[in-house]
């Protein structure tokens, strides 16, 4: 289709990508917190924390509708400080110029994991007036991700290179109608999305039931189905997600287990624990992916418990990091 | 004539499904019911923010469109197999060139089916 190479020359493996493919062991992402303009060195101690740990680390698009340093500088950043970024993006608050513009940029930058999300509505957001743009829906965003990597904008004009992208995207096991999440996952593989992350579920029969689907309907052999945990230090967390963030629901029961122990940080703690190893059990799952509200080293803790880590892949390039220094 | 279809089409759609005019009609694949009205304006589906009881993200009050469409599409009788079935098609971005013009015109004359050049429809896509 196109005449040049993609820029193999800086290419390293991609050990996200490599596993998600491979399944040779279980695959572990986690969310790097939003930024509002601290130093990049800031942004780099916390990546060096985590990078021994986990295989990709995804990068948030104005998460929860509210405006924080942008999903493309933050992947560019990360790439150039030697992680491995999932670039997130939203339809919320872009049109399909300003997205294919971001995920061309940010290739050029070596940026290769890109995963799209719908997102939430700008009223969940702290800018309730702000015009929705939803140009694009998520299927339509895998589909235009593909075409890209095929060297082709979804005007048809070519790219000069094509660039390596590994694609994908979101899926919520929880929300109704619950037996067509994996129609709809199926409809996102089918326009080209290799991974799929899950909303973070508190329902274990819901994610068993959507995973059981995954696998009967092929997404799950053609996918790497990554369900989501949450790490919290009390039970007030949960309580918000269950009546603040869209298309998450949390049981009585289990925000009251964590809020009558005696160590709600260490009861949330096992919570957590539970779900993974729960969620590692099920065939068809091909990982985990973390979200973090703790910073206090739970994750490392936990996945060294498990005999999940740390790795010392650490293989990415890291020459060019001068560039971003203070 | 062009100027009188889209009013006649207005007069007719917009009491029975809230039609917004987009120009390129989905309404056999999608249950009868507009997708348009999803205050996303999504083609492809529900979005993960559909609450408990299938109610919107945005509009507490409104069942979700797509919860609509969907349980529409799947159990409404006198629908054929294959709108049914079309339900599931990956569905183009919205043509916003179209937006208020007559569907029925753009039906008749083809516009309402093209798409951007680089636009691969999922089945093909899945086929690469
Ligand atoms: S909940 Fe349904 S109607 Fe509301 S924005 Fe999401 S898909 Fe649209």
């Amino acid at each position: 289709m196109s005449t040049e190479p993609s820029n193999n020359d800086s290419h390293s493996i991609n050990v996200f990508e490599e596993l998600c493919l491979s399944r040779a062991r279980p695959v572990m992402t986690a969310e790097l917190r939003s930024f509002d303009g601290e130093n990049l060195a800031v942004v780099e101690k916390e990546l060096t924390e985590l990078t021994p740990y986990i295989d990709g680390i995804n990068i948030t698009d104005n998460p929860a509708a509210h405006a924080h340093a942008s999903n493309t500088a933050m992947a560019i950043a990360v790439k150039t400080l030697g992680g491995n970024p999932i670039m997130q993006i939203v339809c919320r608050d872009k049109n399909r110029l300003a997205i294919q513009a971001d995920l061309v940029g940010a290739g050029m930058f070596g940026v290769e994991n890109f995963c799209a999300l719908t997102g939430d509505d700008v009223t969940a957001g702290d800018e309730k007036e702000a015009r929705r743009v939803f140009d694009l829906d998520g299927p339509q965003l895998v589909s235009v991700m593909t075409g890209i990597s095929q060297g082709s904008y979804l005007s048809g004009r070519k790219l000069k290179s094509e660039p390596h992208m590994f694609i994908g995207a979101v899926e919520n096991p929880t929300a109704p109608p619950l037996d067509y999440r994996v129609d709809r996952a199926l409809k996102k593989v089918d326009a080209g999305a290799k991974f799929i992350q899950l909303q973070i579920c508190y329902q274990p029969e819901k994610l068993e039931h959507f995973i059981r689907g995954c696998v009967l309907n092929g997404v799950a052999e053609r996918a790497a189905l990554l369900p989501t945990v949450v790490f919290t230090k009390s039970a007030r967390p949960l309580g918000f997600m269950d009546t603040s963030v869209p298309g998450i629901s949390v049981p009585k029961a289990v925000i009251d287990r964590v809020a009558n122990s005696e160590d709600q940080a260490e009861e949330s703690y096992q919570l957590v624990k539970e779900q993974v190893i729960y969620a590692l059990g099920l065939p068809g799952v091909a990982g985990i992916h973390f979200s973090d509200f703790r910073h206090d080293g739970s994750l490392q803790r936990m996945l060294q418990e498990l005999g999940l880590g740390p790795k010392g892949h650490d293989r990415q390039p890291k020459e060019d990091k001068n560039a971003y220094s203070h | 004539m062009p100027k009188l279809l889209p009013l006649l089409e207005h007069v007719v759609k917009k009491p029975i499904w809230d039609c917004r005019m987009c120009g390129q009609c989905v309404l056999h694949s999608t249950g009868m019911t507009c997708p348009m009205t999803c205050p996303k304006t999504l083609r492809n589906g529900p979005c993960g923010g559909v609450r408990p009881d299938g109610n919107c993200e945005v509009v507490p009050e409104m069942p979700c469109v797509w919860v609509k469409a969907h349980d529409r599409s799947q159990h409404m009788p006198l629908i054929p197999k294959k709108w049914r079935d079309e339900f599931n098609h990956l569905r183009p971005p919205v043509n916003n060139a179209l937006q208020g013009e007559s569907s029925w015109i753009n039906l008749i004359n083809g516009k309402d089916q093209q798409t951007p050049a680089g636009w691969v429809p999922g089945e093909e896509r899945h086929e690469h």
